[in-house]
């Protein structure tokens, strides 16, 4: 099993950091009295292990106890969807947003369900069950509007936990009807604390103070990464002194190679280039908007003090259209294009603003 | 739970029924169990009221259409209206509730709704409560939240209103009039619910408050109806999660301003504060509203290697990593620029500009990141031109 399952967390009193709120998260449970709740901070800061955690809190072991069954929904027009869940006797676990646009037939049909039985297990230690929902910020608004009023009719029966990287996305009264957890991404001296944890739990003795600090700057506080890259390391060299090379992911070199040409030469042919390797990363799915911010990253740490806040511009100018957008490639494409022209015009000090767009 | 099997109901069903709707008090959610009974208790909505409590008195209602913010006592007003005119056994055969989260395509409208609007239930002479209802010969069908049903059901609904005009009132509930089709808007007289003004909710919140017998203070009720903008749901919302932390808390402690700006989601202002000076804006230096010691120098020390660019860039990842909501900074931040004493009108219409269209881009679903680097990029842009 891969460390990063394998040191999880279990129960809230084995969690490292963010105390105040493991704490409030405890009281939460014993109190008899859980709202809704929203979990909401960067991708590897701990959402589902707290969840998690949550949830045998409540529940007792009991919820370990995990089955994974494939659902069948029919939506309005008969067609039919295949859905994941994730359940225990006292919780159940999807993502609505695999389904697309149909995801509220999902909700509606999960939640009431859910909502209409009663717990039978007379020993379990509560009478509602739980739902989460992940991904919450990728619902649709239509799933959200059928939340609304669920959350506060069958409250007797149900809780909802949602988990979602940020509140941007979800409307309103969705929020006003939960309790909104914000779980920021730990800090470095909280990640070393976790990684010797891991270190000493893996019997892999003391991690060198080089090492770590190594690989929390590189983590850019993600706990998941940090402990996935450790673990790799580990494997290279085991006993992790010497100058340590992170292995970077080969997409990422391949984005650096990208804007290394865009910085050096800013001609037609270039552009070409840049398309076809543009080619090669989107067939490799990696997601596009991944693919822009790295490499734009990149470019302005190579680029002039003064063009830095132009190409950030145009980047999430692009970057937003390319969501709006269809084809990916083209908005890439222009920015890149848009990048080498700023150059261009830099370098050979030629007046820009007759072209401010 | 056993007792009430006991009590006489006029049937099985209903008897089950009621066994469901008995929830314990202390798990319900205030805004449920604080809904108002009678529509005198509804807060703040004179005009309305008014003119609603004529119809009690003449029993006679017309289609309605009730729209404002959320959290203005909409659906509450509907409902208690709903109960002073049928009373608890009526209710439930004359009222039907549609909202969101049940299907409302148009094959609902037209079979659900046109099958309750057609009937003509019996009137249940004598409350089992003892007491008198109007109950007036007609059944009301209250769909919440329609502005979120379709161009077509709403289509579908125009003839269903009229034809059953005699015999069944409609209620239309919702938060924007204009996605409302014209047909419909125009068969009803519509009720425009304002948001709540501070001195209605404080009274709202305090009688709550002391009812729960939850000590609060009156900044703490000033940050709820600031954090809540006239939602009077979110401010209870508020109120009974801080409630809840507090008394879960060993030993209880207080409610604070701050706990209830957490529970809302909002950026510490210390966090804005410092974030808008790394911008180039100007902050007075001082102890900030609620007593805490500004936080500012502790970054500065650590990041002065930096500038410009790379120094807002760190800035920005920051507050990414510490999780908050890009459209709440961009709120607060908005605040902050637009109320500046010192900032000149020019300054500031471009500031607002970039945050519009921020705004857009972030509904549309863009990255975060980047939209935030960008506005802090030009708002610093802005202030130093």
């Amino acid at each position: 099993m891969l460390w990063v399952d394998h040191y999880r967390p279990r129960s809230l009193d084995d969690l490292h950091y963010h105390e105040g709120l493991s704490d409030r998260l405890r009281s939460l449970a014993a109190s008899g009295d859980f709202p809704h709740m929203l979990f909401y901070g960067p991708s590897g800061a701990g959402k589902k292990t707290r969840i998690a955690c949550t949830l045998k809190q409540l529940f007792g072991p009991g919820v370990e106890k995990l089955k994974i069954d494939q659902r069948v929904f029919l939506t309005p027009s008969r067609r039919k969807l295949d859905v994941n869940i994730v359940q225990s006797n006292f919780h159940i676990e999807l993502t609505p947003s695999e389904v697309g646009n149909y995801d509220r037939v999902v909700i509606q049909e999960i939640l009431k369900e859910i909502a209409q039985t009663q717990q039978v297990d007379l020993n379990a230690k509560q009478r509602f069950k739980v739902v989460v929902i992940n991904e919450a910020d990728s619902l649709s608004r239509d799933a959200q509007a059928a939340l609304r009023r669920t959350m506060e009719k069958y409250m007797s029966n149900m809780r909802i936990i949602l988990c979602a990287n940020s509140t941007s996305r979800l409307i309103a009264p969705i929020k006003s009807r939960c309790l909104l957890m914000r779980v920021a991404a730990p800090n470095p001296a909280e990640m070393k604390a976790v990684l010797s944890y891991v270190a000493s739990r893996a019997g892999a003795g003391s991690i060198p103070d080089e090492a770590a600090d190594e690989i929390i700057s590189d983590a850019n506080g993600n706990m998941r990464k940090a402990i996935l890259v450790f673990e790799a390391l580990k494997m290279q060299t085991p006993d992790l002194s010497g100058p340590l090379s992170i292995a970077k992911p080969d997409w990422e070199t391949y984005c650096h190679k990208v804007a290394d040409m865009i910085v050096k030469e800013q001609t037609p042919q270039q552009v070409m280039e840049v398309r076809s390797k543009f080619y090669e990363l989107l067939s490799h799915c990696i997601p596009p908007t991944i693919i822009l911010k790295t490499v734009a990253d990149r470019v302005v740490e190579r680029a002039d003090e003064s063009l830095k806040a132009d190409i950030m511009h145009w980047a999430a100018i692009y970057e937003n259209r390319m969501r709006l957008g269809n084809k990916k490639i083209y908005h890439l494409e222009a920015w890149v294009v848009k990048v080498m022209s700023l150059y261009k015009h830099f370098l050979f000090d030629i007046d820009m603003t007759g072209f401010e767009d | 739970m056993a007792a009430n099997f006991f009590q006489v109901k006029p049937s099985a069903k209903k008897a089950g029924k009621e066994k469901e709707r008995v929830v314990d008090p202390n798990l319900q959610p205030w805004v449920e169990k604080y809904r108002p009974k009678t529509i005198d208790d509804v807060s703040s909505q004179e005009h309305i009221v008014a003119v609603l409590e004529k119809t009690l008195s003449s029993t006679n209602l017309p289609h309605m259409l009730f729209y404002g913010p959320p959290g203005t006592g909409k659906t509450s007003t509907i409902l208690a209206l709903s109960r002073q005119l049928f009373g608890p056994d009526n209710f439930r055969t004359r009222v039907l509730e549609l909202n969101a989260s049940d299907e409302r395509g148009i094959s609902i409208v037209r079979e659900k709704i046109k099958n309750f609007a057609r009937q003509t239930p019996r009137a249940q002479a004598v409350a089992s409560d003892g007491k008198s209802y109007p109950c007036p010969p007609y059944k009301i069908i209250i769909l919440d939240e329609a502005d979120s049903m379709t161009q077509d059901a709403q289509a579908a609904l125009r003839r269903i209103m009229e034809t059953y005009a005699r015999i069944t009132r409609f209620c239309l509930v919702c938060n924007y009039v204009t996605r409302i089709i014209e047909p419909l808007a125009s068969r009803c007289s519509k009720f425009r619910f304002k948001p709540l003004d501070s001195s209605s909710t404080t009274t709202r919140l305090e009688h709550i408050a002391t009812e729960e017998k939850v000590a609060v203070t009156p900044p703490v009720i000033s940050t709820l109806i600031s954090t809540s903008s006239g939602d009077l749901r979110r401010a209870i919302t508020y109120l009974q999660s801080a409630a809840r932390l507090s008394a879960a808390s060993n030993p209880v402690a207080p409610i604070t301003s701050r706990d209830i700006q957490e529970i809302a989601g909002v950026v510490p202002d210390s966090i804005v504060n410092k974030f808008a000076k790394t911008l180039g804006i100007d902050i007075p230096d001082a102890v900030d509203e609620y007593g805490d010691v500004e936080m500012a120098d502790v970054g500065k020390t650590s990041n002065n290697t930096l500038r410009g660019f790379d120094l807002i860039r760190e800035e920005v990842r920051g507050l990414m990593r510490e999780g908050y909501s890009a459209s709440q900074i961009l709120t607060q931040l908005h605040d902050l620029v637009i109320l500046h004493q010192t900032l000149t009108a020019r300054q500031k219409s471009s500031c607002a500009l970039v945050m519009a269209e921020a705004d857009k881009a972030l509904c549309d679903g863009a990255d975060e990141e980047l939209w935030i680097l960008e506005v802090a990029l030009r708002v610093n842009k802005a202030v130093n031109s």
